[in-house]
């Protein structure tokens, strides 16, 4: 039989009379939950941008031809010498090409594959930057410029310039800033490079690659297949590397095993090459959600406490609502109506102060060589933040204002009106 | 003339700190528009008394009838249920709700109910308390009136259900001569003008001299 009109009606009354308390409480949600949604925005932002640094870059499975020494020695092959003792000194790797044989018809392969967004072939070799006298060396990597820029984020990394100019422009290169610092290059400046089996091609410069990290940015830089190809002197299905993006990361390691043994090429998955980079995220989420399940649960006190004092104060109220009729059940509902207000309340002004935090953090500079792209604080607002937020404050609230309410159920009013 | 409230064999123990039997085997009835006061020495078990009759006490032994209808044992929501439409309340401490105004009060056991709209049940307690000369103070907090006005606000909302019998567990103990008369005069109009059944406990003789008829109790026991 409750009544909820007349029920919420006293909860509003009592909430009112002491509107210093009830501030208090909710503020204590408000701060809660603004400080919840503030803390797992910015921190989930900050690891999605950690995670895309690794991985946007990074092929799932990189499949190539290791240069390795052959398991089995041909001795071993031998009948003759099957029970003796052998052992071969100064053991080399096998002669073998650093091409993968059939790259094109494999690509074509894991290009039908349902599990395979993309497969992309590229060619890397060891190149020498010539600048007057000095040779610096470095890497140039062949690569299908607009392809690579969609599926591995490219765009990204290239400070000036396009993807599209270096796949429109034959002879182009895209120099890594590092190099054009070095040598002091602008773009549509002309670059020599010279492969280490000789010559000396001049290549065009289309822009400025910046990894953000200062290492490779110095030695790397990009062109177009048929380019590299050309200056190698091979032919045009010359491939050293195939990139395989995924639409499902976790099929990495299954799909790389498969790979492995198919064709008989070395292939490894994102996991095992970025496997300490996935223990940092964790430890990063679940310290973020310490700390907020933390502000969460004082909060909870909070009210628990303010609700607790007011069950006291109303002790007479409690009796003469029980005298009149109201149940206790009612008198409970009367309770807990007044901590759900609170949670309400607090929460969605929570929500209001953790969009209106997270809003100005993304307003803030935030520059760093490392990250060329990103020019303010990476925030990560994800609706189902505020949603969790906002369940937890109805949650806890729940919990705070269960046990003093189930009190204010089980006063006897006897008792109270007998002891006045 | 029919019989409102009854109490058969009724016997109660207090278990703490050491047993002691508060109440010996009661038993009487109040009939339809009577005035009855119980009257006894502190002690002697007349307010527990009253506690079982107004089902808020339910640890007793014996059977209580309402209007004849076995009260005994029923669960605690229907004795809510019971008290919000068969029962009304007049305590010594006036016991209104200080953070609400008079007529919200008044209306409050009617809201519980919710036998009828927001306006009819404003409309009565407009009634009840026009009735009792308070209506200018309906406005009013109920911190803010006096005693007796306060007094006279419990009575108002005793009445708002339109209750089969009033209790009051001395109503005129914490007034003044001049207010404890007036409110004898309300109980007494009620009883001879609406047909009421009105059950008190007082220690003012006086008082329970003017009513129809005196329970005595000495000891847990009614007294003959």
């Amino acid at each position: 039989m409750a009544n909820w009109s007349v029920i919420l009606n006293i909860a509003k009354t009592h909430l009112l009379t002491k509107i210093k308390q009830t501030s208090t409480a909710a503020l204590g949600v408000t701060f809660g939950i603004g400080a919840y949604i503030t803390l797992v925005c910015f921190m989930t932002g900050l690891n999605g941008m950690l995670d895309d640094l690794i991985l946007n870059q990074t092929p799932h499975i990189h499949v190539y031809n290791e240069i390795e020494p052959s398991k089995k020695q041909p001795i071993s092959i031998y009948d003759n010498v099957n029970n003796s003792f052998n052992i071969v000194h100064s053991i080399k790797p096998k002669l073998s090409q650093k091409k993968i044989h059939n790259a094109l018809p494999i690509i074509k392969y894991l290009e039908d594959n349902t599990d395979v967004r993309g497969a992309l072939p590229q060619i890397k070799t060891q190149i020498f930057y010539i600048a007057g006298s000095i040779e610096l060396g470095g890497n140039l990597t062949g690569i299908n410029a607009i392809d690579e820029a969609i599926f591995f984020n490219m765009g990204d990394y290239i400070v000036e310039g396009s993807a599209e100019a270096l796949q429109n422009t034959d002879n182009g290169i895209l120099l890594g800033i590092g190099i054009a610092k070095k040598m002091s290059l602008k773009v549509g400046d002309r670059v020599q490079i010279s492969p280490i089996n000789g010559g000396i091609f001049p290549l065009r410069i289309v822009g400025f690659y910046q990894s953000g990290i200062a290492d490779l940015d110095a030695i790397q830089s990009f062109t177009n297949i048929k380019t590299v190809q050309r200056i190698l002197g091979k032919a045009n299905n010359y491939i050293t590397d195939i990139n395989v993006k995924l639409f499902d990361i976790e099929q990495a390691v299954s799909l790389s095993k498969k790979i492995e043994q198919q064709f008989g090429l070395s292939a490894i998955d994102i996991k095992t090459a970025n496997a300490q980079f996935e223990t940092g995220t964790t430890i990063r989420n679940l310290i973020t959600y310490a700390v907020s399940i933390t502000l969460l649960i004082v909060a909870g006190f909070g009210i628990y406490n303010i609700l607790n004092m007011l069950i006291y104060e109303k002790m007479n109220d409690i009796a003469i609502l029980k005298a009149t009729g109201f149940s206790g059940k009612d008198v409970q509902l009367i309770f807990m109506s007044q901590a759900m207000i609170i949670g309400f309340v607090g929460g969605v002004l929570g929500l209001f102060i953790g969009y209106g935090l997270v809003s100005l953090i993304d307003t803030i500079p935030f520059q760093t060589e490392a990250l060329p792209t990103v020019e303010t604080y990476p925030i990560n607002m994800n609706p189902l933040f505020f949603v969790i937020g906002f369940s937890f404050a109805m949650f806890s609230t729940f919990l705070a204002g269960y046990l003093p309410s189930k009190k204010a159920k089980k006063i006897d009013p006897v008792k109270i009106i007998r002891g006045q | 003339m029919s019989i409102v409230l009854e109490a058969k064999h009724i016997n109660k123990y207090f278990k703490k700190p050491v047993m002691f039997h508060v109440l010996k085997d009661i038993n009487f009835q109040v009939k339809k528009g009577e005035f009855v006061s119980i009257m006894g020495k502190s002690g002697c078990g007349k307010s527990t008394l009253l506690y079982i009759l107004s089902t808020m006490d339910t640890d007793y032994e014996g059977e209580l009838f309402l209007n004849n209808k076995l009260v005994t044992e029923q669960n605690r929501e229907y004795l809510s249920y019971l008290r919000n439409k068969h029962i009304g309340f007049v305590f010594q401490f006036h016991y209104l709700l200080s953070e609400f105004s008079v007529l919200e009060n008044v209306m409050l056991p009617a809201k519980k109910l919710a036998e009828k709209s927001h306006q009819e049940i404003e409309n009565d307690a407009m009634e009840k308390l026009k009735m009792l000369n308070i209506d200018h103070l309906a406005k009013k907090r109920a911190s803010r009136i006096s005693g007796g006005e306060k007094q006279r606000v419990a009575i108002a909302r005793a009445l708002i259900n339109n209750p089969s019998i009033i209790m009051g567990d001395e109503p005129t103990g914490n007034l003044d001569s001049h207010n404890a008369k007036n409110v004898f005069n309300i109980f007494e109009q009620l009883s001879n003008e609406q047909g009421l059944s009105l059950l008190v406990v007082t220690h003012d003789e006086d008082f329970a001299k003017k009513t129809d008829r005196i329970i005595q109790m000495e000891d847990g026991k009614i007294m003959v």
